[in-house]
């Protein structure tokens, strides 16, 4: 969709983000291009989800700017849902709604369809991240973790967003399901034309799905580019990150 | 790319050719779902429909579906129904489409609305019998407890005692001081205004010192006890449940009963007597002032009728009650919230339960024992 409209997805310049006497992100700048999937990878604790939740208008910043689709981002954004989809670690389901509710939600609150419509597209969107219809009438206290991400997956597909915010996504899930859930996205990507922003540990999706892959060191982005080009990198803690034991390891037994 | 989006319809022959324009997405899904009804009659009087694409904008998952849906409408009695002219980055979303909502799985029958009742009923019967399981293995289960630090008092949780004491107690004594005092006064007015009539007055320090002994101080503090930390108990224990706290203790070998319950349900058992002494004392001095100021009685002929209207016997029959009712509310509190489940919905209504059955069993045990304590001439 869309070949008159600019380059980038999100736009991030200068980006100062603290809490108290705590510089979180420092004049950070990160450019998100259109329909790709880009993965953040950083230390635990280092600003990942921080600068996600910055962009999303979740924590406010002391300055810098933030576009979004060419559209700039106020301290505090409203009418969101339409704009992106979110996946929090946890899924964050609404736990007093069943599992078709949750995926109503944004199309409850933001359109005016009738109820059958609604109905359907509920269903259409668990199918597509492979729940069964059946699973629609479950609570999410009654879920599997994998079950829990497809279906706040499907919430934040609700609307078919342009972009998608993903954090750890693929956290807490078996290698099988990982795999499963990494390949769902790269499909999902393709056919709706998503643009995909993750903040993940997981070496294995950074491999398999990911565009871009951005690491995140003392507040800035140090390195940005295809998996290749970041194993390449010269700066200490990228090399750490990727040229550990344990990351050895499992590029080894990728090849 | 703001454009209205559309449907046109031309029947050429037999067969019907559709083509829709525009943006299919789905912030235009009110005029979506009318412009697909709009074309339903056609649709099911055709041979066969063609859906050209070649005019679409843009698409999403909705408008995908919708368009599909009508394709499916043509194509369910056995009519050719088609799709052409599909842009190449849509194809993949159509593909995506074609595939979903084949197996609805059947809406389940409505339930018949007499054997539903019926049901809730039977639910609601064998929950009782369960609620009394559940009490009764929860008072075992602190029987066992205290048996347990009886013989071995090194293992009681002092420091978690002390602390429970202090907020169920200590922290507890304002609100039930200012409460119990309010009452106190309001029985001492009543009285007053309406003993007046016969020139009984005097009598009405009888009533306030015999009701708020025997009954009210105990009862009010024990109604609030279980509204203020009854509640928090629960919460505090649902909350851990959910966090799997309680599962990390019993895998560690310890009993949950022995560091979470026992502490609890014992600092309510000493913390609710004190309370209503204090209380009792609080109400007291409320009858006292309004005797002083609206019954014109001052306090030496008030503290002279007191003396003479109520003796130990009636304090004895308030304050034995107070350890009951703290056994029954730390029970209940305790054990609804270890039957919290995963969702924050269950942990409200757990909390909600436990106030409700903790207040309504203090007052049926009040009856008790008032029955109790009449048949023994006390």
């Amino acid at each position: 969709m869309g070949e008159q409209q600019e380059e980038f997805a999100i736009r991030v310049r200068d980006l100062v983000v603290g809490f108290g006497r705590q510089t979180v992100l420092d004049h950070l700048s990160l450019d998100v291009r259109r329909g790709e999937i880009l993965g953040l990878v950083g230390a635990s604790g280092g600003g990942k989800s921080v600068l996600m939740r910055t962009i999303i208008g979740l924590i406010p910043r002391r300055s810098g700017t933030i576009e979004v689709m060419g559209q700039p981002i106020g301290g505090r954004t409203q009418g969101a849902a339409t704009a992106w989809g979110i996946l929090f670690q946890q899924g964050a389901l609404f736990s007093s709604l069943t599992v078709r509710q949750n995926v109503q939600f944004p199309l409850r609150e933001n359109l005016v369809l009738s109820q059958e419509l609604m109905d359907e597209i509920a269903i259409a969107k668990l199918e597509m991240v492979g729940l069964r219809a059946q699973d629609a009438d479950k609570y999410p206290a009654e879920l599997s973790g994998g079950m829990t991400k497809r279906v706040a997956l499907a919430r934040a597909l609700a609307l078919d967003p342009p972009i998608l915010f993903l954090d750890e996504p693929t956290s807490g899930l078996d290698p099988i399901a990982a795999g499963d859930f990494d390949a769902l996205i790269g499909t999902l990507q393709k056919t709706l034309g998503l643009t995909v922003f993750m903040v993940t540990h997981d070496l294995a999706s950074l491999t398999t799905v990911c565009d871009r892959v951005a690491a995140l060191a003392d507040g800035k982005i140090v390195a940005i580019g295809p998996m290749r080009e970041l194993l390449q990198s010269e700066h200490p803690w990228v090399r750490a990150y990727f040229h550990g034991k344990r990351s050895q390891m499992l590029q080894h037994e990728m090849r | 790319m703001n454009s209205e989006p559309l449907l046109l319809a031309t029947p050429s022959g037999d067969a019907l050719k559709l083509r829709p324009e525009g943006p299919w997405t789905a912030a235009n899904v009110t005029t979506l779902e009318t412009l697909s009804r709009s074309v339903g009659a056609e649709v099911d009087r055709s041979r066969g429909v063609t859906l050209d694409m070649s005019g679409v904008s843009a698409l999403d998952t909705l408008g995908a579906w919708v368009l599909e849906k009508l394709s499916r409408r043509a194509a369910s009695s056995g009519r050719s129904a088609e799709f052409v002219g599909v842009a190449d980055h849509f194809s993949g979303l159509m593909e995506e489409v074609r595939q979903v909502n084949r197996h609805t799985p059947a809406p389940a029958a409505a339930p018949n609305p007499v054997l539903l009742r019926l049901g809730d009923l039977g639910k609601s019967t064998v929950g009782a019998r369960e609620d009394i399981t559940i009490f009764l293995q929860m008072l075992g289960a602190l029987f066992m407890a205290v048996v347990g630090v009886l013989r071995r008092p090194r293992t009681l949780r002092l420091t978690s005692l002390v602390y429970q004491l202090y907020r169920i107690g200590w922290q507890a004594i304002p609100i039930v001081v200012l409460i119990t005092f309010l009452i106190g006064a309001i029985i001492a007015q009543q009285g007053f205004f309406h003993f007046r009539r016969f020139g009984a007055e005097s009598y009405t320090v009888d009533m306030v010192g015999i009701l708020v002994l025997r009954e009210l101080g105990v009862l009010i503090v024990a109604i609030m006890v279980a509204g203020r930390s009854g509640s928090a108990y629960t919460a505090e224990l649902g909350s851990m449940k959910m966090r799997e706290e309680i599962d990390a203790l019993s895998t560690m070998g310890l009993d949950p009963v022995d560091v979470l319950i026992l502490p609890r349900v014992a600092a309510l058992v000493i913390a609710l007597p004190i309370l209503a002494f204090i209380g009792s004392i609080a109400a007291l001095y409320g009858g006292g002032l309004v005797a002083q100021f609206y019954g014109d009685m001052g306090p030496a002929i008030y503290i002279a009728r007191l003396h003479e209207a109520i003796s130990v016997t009636h304090f004895e029959v308030g304050i034995l009650k107070a350890p009951f009712m703290a056994l029954v509310i730390g029970i209940v509190a305790c054990s609804e919230g270890l039957r919290v489940k995963g969702s924050a919905e269950s942990l409200g209504r757990q909390t909600t339960t436990s106030v409700v059955k903790s207040i309504f069993l203090v007052i049926v045990l009040d009856g008790l024992f008032a029955i109790f304590f009449a048949s023994i001439g006390m």
